[in-house]
């Protein structure tokens, strides 16, 4: 069962990550201080598959890819936005952390609801208020960086090159 | 034809490019710092295991660093050791002179019309020259290590259009401070922005920095300003290399905000958000224990010249520190033949070796729980600088200077 982790607005980089723990690279590492200073409890508490929800402008300040990493690292399935700021938003896809931008599934959730999401269609459903949303389509270009898995695999299958 | 962005494209592309394409593009110059290689390596290493393994090229392949050095703890040292390692291998110099969005311009490896990329969200820093910067995470800088291109969604364009004259003890910071209250944290998310206007015309290159250095913190993907003589100038000795003076023509811009500056009081950003401003006069009964003048926004001879101004001949309040950190070993030189770094260092400062210093929180100055510090930085997010409970404030360089002779936000005009 995936439940949601309700955050509010320009949820910054250091709060994800806190600089002084970018000193490591290893996701397992960064998972375990993941949101450690705005919720204490989330690096133990969050179980794989759990879903991220935010208002307005997620990830914004640093383009350290920690964020997205220990974001990952804790088994999030995807982080859910109203919107996110730019630089985490193409490092998660990087990374092959899902992201998708729906401004109705978040102002209809609450933290703690059950959610299952459909990430090839963009279908998010709440399972605790039987509601579902669509969430918004991909840049086509994102939407091939996504389909390879991140960005890594998309260059290595182009044979190393960028088109 | 179009904002300076779709002008910038168009020439690198050879073709007329416009907001909203997504294009892939050879960018001019990669940068990345101690902080954000070593994922960069790791990405790197993966992306060429198939292909002969060498950077797109050396020569256009920037390694500083910046954040933590001298190195503060062994974690950092083995971290540096190993970025000098792949950074050898593969015939790339590493920087340790300084900030990297202060070395970068100094060494000329930003002329108008380049595209750059850099593993830090200040690189938007460098549209200050006319040049289209902007940051990216490690794996993206990774890509551009590997193949010399990036893609971009071209942005539309905010413009700041600036008029009337800048009154006396207000400065570029302060106006920056002010775009950002009325733009907002993410006012500009997925734009450009472009400032012009006659106050822009006028102003120096240090305080161009300064104000495309702060793009980001309204979600700016870059910010530029059209090249002119004044960057010639500048740029006079740093470059052998020819450069197209670009500029807008018809531009379509997203939105205009016109500023009268004539009005500016000194501003300060409040914790913890740096669109949360308010001018120096509502807030001067905020103690300080520790000011911080330094940094990519305001770290430059220019910043360091007025704060020297105010502490010339006095000493800081023993209430509080206050640390003064050159952004680059050119400014610092420059400073220590001018006198500055001896007027602070009489004044009781720490003046210390160019570089981030305590901005991110890891050194040279972090703060303890409670504590409250006024800096010269462009981010006063909860956390940033040591203690989650310890709040930063931001200001120009003579707001830290005039607030480190008090112990508490003080306008400088009191002491101007």
């Amino acid at each position: 069962m995936s439940r949601i982790w309700m955050l509010g607005d320009n949820v910054n980089t250091d709060v994800i990550i806190p600089g002084r723990y970018n000193i490591t690279t290893d996701r397992t590492e960064l998972a375990r201080h993941c949101l450690c200073e705005v919720l204490p409890q989330f690096p133990q508490q969050v179980q794989a598959g759990d879903v991220i929800m935010a208002g307005h402008n997620f990830g914004c300040g640093s383009s350290r890819e920690h964020a997205p990493i220990a974001i990952a690292g804790c088994g999030v399935q995807v982080v859910i936005a109203r919107s996110f700021a730019r630089i985490f938003y193409r490092n998660a896809v990087n990374i092959g952390l899902p992201v998708l931008i729906c401004e109705d599934a978040v102002l209809a959730s609450s933290d703690g609801d059950e959610i299952s999401v459909d990430l090839e269609t963009g279908v998010i459903r709440n399972l605790t208020t039987e509601r579902s949303f669509q969430a918004e389509p991909l840049n086509p270009f994102v939407a091939r960086i996504v389909a390879a898995g991140g960005i890594i695999n998309y260059v290595i299958a182009q044979g190393g090159t960028l088109q | 034809m179009g904002t300076l962005t779709e002008e910038i494209f168009s020439y690198k592309l050879g073709r007329a490019v416009h907001e909203g394409e997504t294009v892939v593009v050879d960018v001019d110059h990669v940068m990345s710092h101690d902080t954000s290689t070593p994922l960069a390596i790791k990405a790197f290493r993966e992306l060429t295991r198939h292909t002969n393994g060498r950077v797109f090229a050396a020569d256009r392949s920037h390694i500083v660093f910046d954040h933590i050095i001298p190195a503060a703890t062994i974690a950092a040292a083995t971290l540096h050791r190993d970025i000098r390692g792949f950074a050898s291998e593969q015939g790339i110099a590493v920087l340790q002179e300084g900030i990297c969005h202060q070395v970068m311009p100094e060494r000329g490896f930003v002329i108008p019309g380049s595209i750059i990329v850099g593993g830090d969200s200040h690189t938007c820093t460098y549209g200050a020259l006319g040049a289209f910067a902007t940051g990216m995470g490690s794996t993206d800088i990774a890509v551009a290590y590997a193949t010399g291109r990036t893609w971009f969604r071209v942005p539309s364009t905010i413009n700041v259009h600036l008029t009337g004259t800048l009154p006396f003890g207000v400065y570029a910071k302060d106006m920056t401070l002010e775009i950002v209250r009325q733009v907002g944290v993410d006012g500009a998310n997925y734009r450009a922005i472009e400032y012009t206007g006659e106050v822009v015309e006028r102003m120096s290159v240090s305080e161009r920095f300064t104000f495309c250095n702060m793009a980001i913190e309204m979600g700016g993907k870059a910010g530029l300003i059209a090249p002119d003589a004044i960057t010639q100038e500048w740029l006079k000795g740093r470059t052998e290399r020819e450069y197209p003076m670009l500029a807008a023509h018809n531009p379509q811009y997203e939105r205009v905000i016109e500023i009268d500056v004539s009005k500016l009081p000194p501003l300060i950003a409040c914790p913890p958000d740096v669109n949360n401003v308010a001018a120096v006069t509502e807030v001067e009964d905020v103690k300080i224990d520790q000011v911080f003048l330094g940094t990519c926004t305001n770290g430059r001879l220019d910043d360091l010249a007025i704060a020297a101004k105010l502490l010339q001949g006095r000493t800081i309040h023993p209430s509080l520190r206050m640390v003064v950190i050159p952004a680059s070993r050119e400014v610092y030189l420059e400073a220590m033949r001018l006198g500055y770094l001896e007027t602070f260092v009489q004044a009781g400062a720490s003046v210390g070796t160019p570089g981030c210093g305590p901005c991110i929180g890891r050194h040279m100055g972090v703060l303890a729980p409670g504590e409250r510090a006024l800096t010269t930085m462009n981010r006063n997010f909860t956390g940033r600088m040591g203690d989650p409970t310890a709040e930063i404030y931001l200001g120009s360089p003579a707001t830290v200077a005039a607030t480190a002779l008090t112990g508490h936000i003080t306008d400088p005009r009191t002491f101007l």
